[in-house]
């Protein structure tokens, strides 16, 4: 294949892969709304979880978006150094969302600052966002897809915590977040943490957090037992879905850290509502993929 | 007028305050008839600038939200996507909203506080939650879309007249008593949350 069919190619794959994350959920959400709904038992709750299941199922049997709101779509690239299209694959993410825009359809969420008008293209300056990881002496790519709606990015949140302050102002720094703008995100929520040395490693962190697949947790022994401590904890204020009261308020929380400056703890906060839309896909040099989020999919 | 089905309670619009009068916070009803799409910029014109609203919402609903339309032919168009937005924006116009429109059930996401429950309790309305994020279920509720206004503003604010059938679940969040169930969920949440920092705390003290 030549660079340009190449390109092509990827292109209309991303945007298939993209306009299908907006359909359906990845298996892990599904398989924790599952296990959630099961262990509610108020009549509001359960109301709310049957809705989800049945909008859900009409969302594929419609080959409609499930949530009106898209968000704004955001990339975690880890790309090998030697992946063929290594150049152009900023520029192909771009085209890609432009063209899930008008196929899928996705609502039109890149709003220009300060010019302050909607492109009614899904792309902007600087939007779909594209963090890059490179990965030297490898042939393939690795891409996470997700889509960020603005009542889960609103609870989003970052600062730098003096010491003193410790691991108990990261405490409440998060459960704060979880009370005052966490019962609007649509709960139940997935909960990234980041702990680093400035606002933005600890921000960066906490949303490449809500990558990581539910269930999974962190490496260090401490951070893993944070995590668990911080689940219990929000799913003990009895938010519950939609903020409406319920035994369980979080699907899981994740904690991503570094190292920091003795003076300084920063720490940030991010979710993911119960409509997480995120999709994992990893390409070889000649474009064969592997799907990891959603069992069945085919582009 | 309310009516039961299938162990359903649904309030079929035009809706009385008489109608109102046995639903509570926490219940969960349903709504056939008239409901149209209103949110911030509607609510403006209507309380800022005194503009009377060219569809009559009286003892009808309103939903808090920006819908994606497919045009058809004849002007007429299909509900493709709807989901509720956050109510909280509109909170500063309700009071006065309800008073002039005389609108009865009010549709959103989250929830409001004083103004709105308020205007619940002075005029007889209620606002209730329809479960976010479940766009499919909301659409196919819409049997059909009536009428259009104010359509110089744009798809998601323009005033979209649908008659739905058993729209919902909707958990009231307000009712015409003026009781506000996430005001009072709070209070429990917030109680709860200090508990837990204090628990957390104790455990997490890695700072030696
Ligand atoms: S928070 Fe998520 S589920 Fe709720 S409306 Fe926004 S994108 Fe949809």
């Amino acid at each position: 294949m030549n660079k340009e069919a190449m390109v092509q190619k990827m292109t209309d794959m991303m945007a298939k892969f993209v306009g299908f994350t907006g359909k359906k959920l990845p298996d892990d959400v599904i398989a924790k709304l599952e296990e959630l709904r099961a262990k509610e038992d108020s009549p509001l709750a359960k109301v709310i979880y049957d809705t989800m299941f049945r909008n859900q199922e009409l969302a594929v049997k419609l080959d409609r978006p499930s949530c009106q709101d898209t968000g704004v779509l955001q990339f975690w690239v880890k790309c090998g150094t030697g992946f063929p299209l290594i150049n152009e694959l900023e520029g192909l993410l771009k085209d890609a969302v432009v063209k899930a825009t008008f196929a899928t359809p996705l609502r039109h969420n890149s709003v220009e600052t300060f010019d302050e008008y909607n492109t009614g293209k899904n792309v902007g300056k600087g939007t779909p966002t594209v963090w890059w990881d490179i990965v030297p002496n490898w042939d393939g790519c690795e891409i996470y897809t997700y889509m960020a709606g603005g009542g889960c990015t609103l609870p989003g949140n970052a600062t730098v915590l003096m010491p003193g302050e410790g691991y108990e102002g990261v405490t409440k720094f998060v459960l704060d977040r979880m009370t005052s703008y966490g019962l609007n995100a649509c709960p139940p929520l997935l909960v990234g943490v980041g702990v680093a040395t400035s606002v933005e490693t600890a921000a960066l962190l906490s949303k490449k957090a809500l990558m990581r697949p539910i269930g999974s947790h962190s490496e260090n022994e401490r951070a893993a037992k944070m995590e668990k401590l911080l689940e219990d904890g929000i799913n003990a204020i009895g938010i519950g879905p939609q903020g409406m009261g319920g035994k369980y308020t979080v699907m899981g929380v994740h904690i991503e850290n570094t190292a920091r400056h003795p003076s300084a703890i920063g720490v940030a906060v991010n979710v993911g509502c119960w409509s997480h839309r995120r999709g994992h896909i990893i390409f070889d040099k000649d474009l064969n993929y592997t799907i990891t989020t959603h069992t069945g999919c085919e582009l | 007028m309310v009516t039961y089905q299938d162990g359903k309670k649904i309030l079929v619009t035009p809706i009385s305050a008489e109608d109102l009068k046995d639903i509570h916070i926490g219940d969960i009803i349903y709504l056939s008839g008239s409901l149209t799409t209103c949110r911030d910029v509607a609510h403006r014109r209507v309380v800022e600038e005194g503009r009377e609203i060219p569809v009559d919402v009286r003892n009808n609903a309103i939903l808090h939200a920006g819908p994606i339309i497919r045009p058809l032919e004849n002007d007429k168009f299909e509900m493709v996507s709807v989901g509720p937005t956050t109510s909280m924006r509109m909170e500063k116009f309700e009071y006065e909203f309800v008073k002039t429109t005389g609108v009865r059930v009010i549709v959103g996401k989250g929830g409001m506080k004083e103004n709105t429950a308020n205007a619940c309790r002075d005029f007889g309305c209620i606002h209730c939650v329809i479960p976010a994020g479940n766009a499919v279920v909301a659409a196919c509720c819409v049997e059909e879309i009536e009428c259009a206004e104010w359509r110089d503003l744009g798809m998601p604010e323009t005033l979209w007249n649908c008659r739905v059938k058993e729209f919902g679940p909707l958990i009231v969040s307000i009712d015409a008593e003026g009781r506000n169930y996430f005001e009072e969920k709070k209070i429990e949440y917030n109680e709860r949350k200090e508990a837990q920092i204090a628990k957390i705390s104790a455990q997490v003290g890695f700072i030696k």
